[in-house]
């Protein structure tokens, strides 16, 4: 009997007009770096190199910061709310009408599949600009204050995980409260954070209101540590948030963080079980595991734990991973021979510690990077594997028989990022979601995302709020989170 | 013959007792003109660790109360201190060196600001919470929660009021507190825990230590178990900024010093509350 | 603790864990039959174990659908999949209006599709009414598609027992080879499971073959746009199959909504578990509201994902339509010249 098997369905990477060189985009104009250091970046699915990208040093930032300040004090935060806000919906409109173009980028340049930046990235990068734009004229009503103001120069910081979706969570707030930005985004994954500097000469967006600084760790350590900035928004590392929590001590600066995370995926004997298995597969696998909440531990009470093994399998089997430009790929290329080897090597830390690793059987590229789908049973809390982040498509099998012994095992991490939950019985759900210490609990669903809400954890997984009201608190006066 | 007053001993307060220093030390605390007043107990580290495990114990309970008999409790506290009103205008006159006048107005502002918070329990989470219209069939809600065991450095100068001002809108959230009194005038805030003894407060919520700030506060800035840090009673800027850096160390929620000296008969509005709350978001699909 | 059909490897200790759907797959097992006898022995039993199934969550299935629906099947894949899609049709008359004149045509198009391409393969089977029967038949002589009537008082089943038995014994005594039966909603909705079942099991009986030939096949419709949720689609269809249907259908196409995407996932998912719990395998058949070729190659998407490519044959599963024939044809045309077909070149059903 010939099997279904499906073609390649490769969408046009024409459409994303890759240069072959980048520059700096510092009040407005794209400008070379001052010291004419410059970088590639590749694509994680081939190791083809798709463009030099430059590499700013303190004179860059130092431009940058200036230029953010002197259109601050003397353009944005004067600028009328409502005039802001038509500014964020123009940017909203352009992403739109560039979508496809920015789902290739983004997955050229990230190696995540085309299916999730067109139909889960760009679409909220968007929608974000949408809903903080219309909050520009009504700061005032937010409850945090009569007269909010903004705080001044914003340094931003983003990873390579949700490149462009990263940076709309950082500019559509700062922008919307009356803050101008310096943002740099991560160094694997700089190219759709360019192209938005475009979108921003398309609106004819002020010069210097959004400035782009690409680089490595050592440009986001000056723009953190700049004098002349006031607030520092970042989302990364556990490890790296310390160290820029560290580096604002004694100043004014303001700071948030969206760090790291180990979330639980607990599902119960009376769970919808073949949605909680999606949601098991979309909470790890989705965006190939690199996602700072990703239901990277899988909690099953031991009733059901045979049978949701072998669904959970069953279902890994039909993960299409490869070409991340193939409208068919489930998972894609691991972004960076480093994570690669983060990965392999808590994999095989997994191993030597006893667990039992099961890889979804499936053919990987050649050239690029690449990780299979993969599990580990036989995990207990004590395994590095069960504590530390992988940050790849690697789940933690761990079981349980009463809700309390889910809950103390959930909690039992230094982060408190999400949570999954899966019954159901409502009352155990808002139960659960009380005692569970996580700054976003997804009951019955995972990874769901929306710019009306708010996204943020508690404990090491960083403090202060992107998304809805809440998220305006990061970047006005006197409010917090 | 005039009558010789029965002297009270100044001790700790940790864990719902009453305890001396572990380390056996203590000093001496002088009125405003310069004359003895008593000997407070003088923290040490370990006093700090007992005082982080007590606050972390009572962390569960007091969270998981209602926010309805949170209020309650800290009326009573106002009640409590109602009744003791006299006993404390004389301690914060003699500490303070204030006039009776103004020291009886420092003590109403105490009670009522209690009477302030106590109504905020059950309302908090209305004002700061929130119903998420997101774009998809999810009901997503966003509720406040307490961030935990929080380590407050309680200003120096108001010994009172102040200390008040700053444990209230930790502790009606649901945290529980480890509290460094004013070092130069500590002898309110230990009457203050005798007050909160008798109150139906559970023990650990409110512990309070006296002694040297710059002793024991690096010990609460570095521990791990502590998820917050008040460093309003901090007013040297380079041990600020040192504490806030250790706190940097399991990313504690610093509230920094005030930049100008706080009036704290002032509307405090609601930044002190919320610096101590997490913010939680929970979606649940909506079908059939 | 979920009603379970025992394991079919027993092991002491294990089966308490174990839910229906535990049970290791095993080709040479006989058929759990003593404990479907069990489960399917009281109303209240019966009624247990239907709750008993895991529930469906709305939001999570029809979101799991929407992104199989993004699958892009092109060229080659496209080409197989519009080939079995033609040969999975169930192609249909099911009017008031039917002629013998009409049925004869629907005979000659179902044998070749496409006159002017002897390798477009032929449809299934055709579907009529009962009184038709025999006007196909004999107009089906020698031809491999095979011949389904519907029965059980067709669309809504609102008839006495013995009129349901009577009808289905003549479809097959004057040649049907398969039977599609409505079951009764209104039972079901009641809880009345007991009654549903003992229904399936009697017209399961009529459908034996009265010449000693093979036994016709048995297709349950449980008309899902009257049960309106995945819950209770899910509990029909293991109702269905408990009772020895040998496919689970959709719709009569007489309700709307028809066939939708998420209500064969959820179907597909119950045909899965059963075989895995008992061994035996039972087809699918949505039915009614599948026009597009896009539409049923969204649904052959679903079934290779689902229940896998065990399913992927026109034995285990079949499309319910009339109008898709020709969007099928009109793409395979396209497909095969490289230029857009036209309605004009294909015949009118």
């Amino acid at each position: 009997m010939p099997t279904f098997e499906y073609a390649p369905a490769p969408e046009s990477r024409d459409v994303a007009r890759v240069r072959s060189a980048y520059s700096l985009f510092i009040n407005g104009e794209f400008v070379e770096p001052t010291d004419g250091r410059r970088f590639k970046t590749v694509s994680p699915a081939s190791e083809e190199v798709l463009a030099e990208v430059a590499q700013a040093g303190e004179e860059d930032v130092d431009r940058a910061v200036a230029a953010a300040r002197q259109a601050y004090d003397r353009i944005w935060s004067p600028m009328p709310g409502r005039e802001r806000a038509k500014y964020l919906y123009r940017i909203a409109r352009i992403i739109q009408e560039r979508a496809r173009e920015l789902a290739v980028l983004e997955s050229l340049d990230n190696g995540k599949p085309i299916r999730e930046s067109r139909d889960v990235d760009i679409p909220l990068v968007a929608a974000h600009f949408f809903y903080y734009a219309g909050w520009a004229d009504k700061l005032q009503y937010a409850g945090l204050g009569a007269d909010p103001r903004p705080l001044g120069v914003a340094a931003q910081v983003i990873p390579w995980n949700f490149p462009l979706l990263m940076l709309a969570w950082k500019i559509a707030p700062a922008l919307a409260c009356g803050n101008t930005v310096v943002l740099k985004p991560a160094e694997t994954t700089p190219l759709t954070a360019l192209v938005f500097a475009e979108i921003c000469q398309q609106a004819e967006l002020p010069p210097g209101v959004v400035n782009i600084l690409t680089g490595d760790g050592e440009t986001g350590q000056a723009l953190v540590t700049h004098d002349g900035v006031d607030k520092v928004a970042f989302t990364g590392s556990t490890e790296v948030g310390k160290a820029i929590a560290r580096s604002v001590a004694g100043t004014h600066k303001h700071v948030t963080l969206e760090l790291g995370g180990k979330a639980a995926n607990i599902v119960f004997e009376d769970a919808p079980l073949d949605q909680a298995v999606e949601g098991i597969v979309n909470g790890i696998f989705f965006n190939q595991g690199h996602v700072c909440c990703a239901g990277s531990r899988l909690l099953v009470q031991e009733s059901i734990y045979t049978d949701v093994l072998s669904r959970l399998k069953r279902r890994m089997g039909t993960l299409r991973v490869g070409d991340p430009l193939d409208k068919n790929t489930d998972v894609g290329a691991i972004n960076s021979p480093q994570q690669l080897a983060k990965i392999r090597m808590l994999s095989d830390v997994g191993e030597s510690e006893g667990a039992d690793r099961w890889s979804a059987p499936c053919e990987l590229p050649e050239h690029g990077y690449w990780f299979p789908p993969t599990i580990f049973t036989g995990v207990s809390q004590a395994h590095r594997i069960a504590r530390e982040e992988i940050f790849g498509p690697v789940l933690s099998v761990l079981t349980f028989r009463t809700p309390a012994e889910a809950v103390e095992k959930a909690n039992n991490t230094p982060y408190g990022l999400s949570a999954g939950v899966w019954t159901d019985k409502g009352s155990r759900i808002l139960w659960m979601a009380d005692k569970l210490r996580a700054g976003v609990v997804w009951a019955n669903t995972f990874n769901q995302f929306d710019p009306a809400s708010p996204f943020g954890g508690f404990k090491e997984s960083g403090y202060g709020r992107e998304g809805g009201r809440h998220g305006l608190s990061a970047y006005l006066s006197g409010a917090r989170a | 013959m005039t009558r010789l007053a029965v002297r009270k001993t100044y001790k700790l307060f940790v864990g719902g007792a009453f305890p001396r220093s572990e380390s056996g030390r203590s000093y001496a605390v002088y009125d405003a003109e310069g004359a003895f007043l008593a000997n407070a107990a003088l923290a040490s580290r370990k006093d700090a660790r007992d005082a982080v495990v007590a606050a972390r114990k009572a962390f569960g309970g007091w969270s998981g109360r209602t926010a309805h008999n949170r209020g309650q409790i800290l009326y009573r506290i106002a009640e409590m201190l109602e009744g003791r009103r006299s006993q404390f205008v004389d301690e914060v006159a003699a500490g303070e060196g204030l006039d009776r006048d103004r020291a009886q107005g420092v003590v109403d502002e105490s009670i009522d600001r209690w009477v302030w918070y106590a109504g905020w329990a059950d309302k908090v989470a209305q004002v700061v919470g929130a119903s998420n219209p997101v774009a998809g069939p999810y009901f997503d809600f966003s509720v406040p929660e307490p961030t935990g065991v929080v380590a407050v450095v309680a200003p120096q100068d108001s010994s009172l009021l102040g200390l008040v001002s700053v444990v209230a809108p930790v502790i009606v959230t649901g945290n529980t507190c480890v509290v460094l009194a004013s070092e130069r005038h500590p002898l309110p805030a230990i009457t203050l825990a005798e007050v909160l003894a008798t109150s139906d407060l559970p023990g650990g919520v409110i512990n309070i230590l006296t002694g040297n700030a710059a002793e024991v506060a690096p010990w609460l800035a570095s521990h791990m178990d502590v998820n917050a840090l008040d460093l309003t009673g901090v007013d040297d800027q380079a041990q600020a900024a040192d504490l806030e850096r250790a706190a940097a160390d399991n990313l504690k929620r610093v509230t920094r010093p005030p930049v100008r000296r706080p009036d704290w008969t002032a509307d405090p509005g609601l930044d002190r509350l919320t610096a101590y709350l997490e913010t939680k978001t929970v979606w649940h699909p909506i079908g059939i | 603790m979920k009603p379970r059909l025992c394991p079919l490897d027993h092991e002491p200790g294990k089966a308490l864990r174990a839910t229906p759907y535990t049970v290791p797959v095993s080709t040479t097992a006989a058929p759990a039959g003593s404990q479907i006898a069990e489960i399917t022995s009281s109303d209240a039993s019966l009624r247990r174990f239907l709750a008993g199934l895991p529930g469906v969550d709305q939001v999570g299935a029809e979101a799991r659908v929407a992104t199989l629906a993004t699958r892009s099947i092109k060229t080659s894949a496209k080409a197989f999949a519009l080939d079995l899609a033609i040969r999975m049709i169930d192609l249909t008359t099911l009017e008031g209006q039917d002629t013998p004149g009409k049925v004869r045509a629907l005979c000659a198009k179902a044998a070749h599709p496409d006159p002017a391409d002897p390798t477009c393969p032929p449809v299934a089977a055709i579907c009529v009414y009962p009184d038709l029967v025999p006007v196909a038949k004999d107009a089906l002589t020698g031809s491999p598609v095979h011949l389904a009537s519907v029965a059980t008082a067709f669309p809504s089943g609102r008839s006495s027992l013995d009129v349901k038995v009577r009808e289905t014994a003549d479809a097959v005594a004057a040649g049907a080879d398969e039977i599609d039966m409505v079951i009764d909603r209104g039972a079901f909705l009641a809880g009345g499971y007991s009654e549903v079942f003992e229904e399936i099991v009697a017209i399961k009986r009529a459908c034996v073959s009265p010449s000693g030939g093979p036994n016709a096949h048995l297709k349950v419709i449980l008309e899902t746009g009257e049960l309106v949720t995945y819950d209770n689609v899910r509990r029909a269809s293991w109702l269905a199959m408990l009772a020895g249907a040998d496919f689970i259908k959709t719709s009569t196409g007489k309700v709307s909504p028809a066939a939708t995407l998420p209500v064969t996932l959820v179907m597909l998912e119950a045909v899965r578990d059963f075989r895995e719990a008992t061994g035996r395998q039972v087809g699918v058949k949505p039915a009614g509201g599948i026009r597009t070729a896009k539409d049923a190659i969204r649904y052959l998407v679903l079934v290779n994902e689902t229940a896998g490519e065990d399913w992927l044959d026109p034995d285990w599963f079949r499309f319910g339509a009339s109008s898709l024939l020709n969007d099928l044809l009109m793409q395979r045309t396209k497909l095969r010249t490289g230029r857009y077909a036209g309605p004009d070149y294909f015949t009118l059903d």
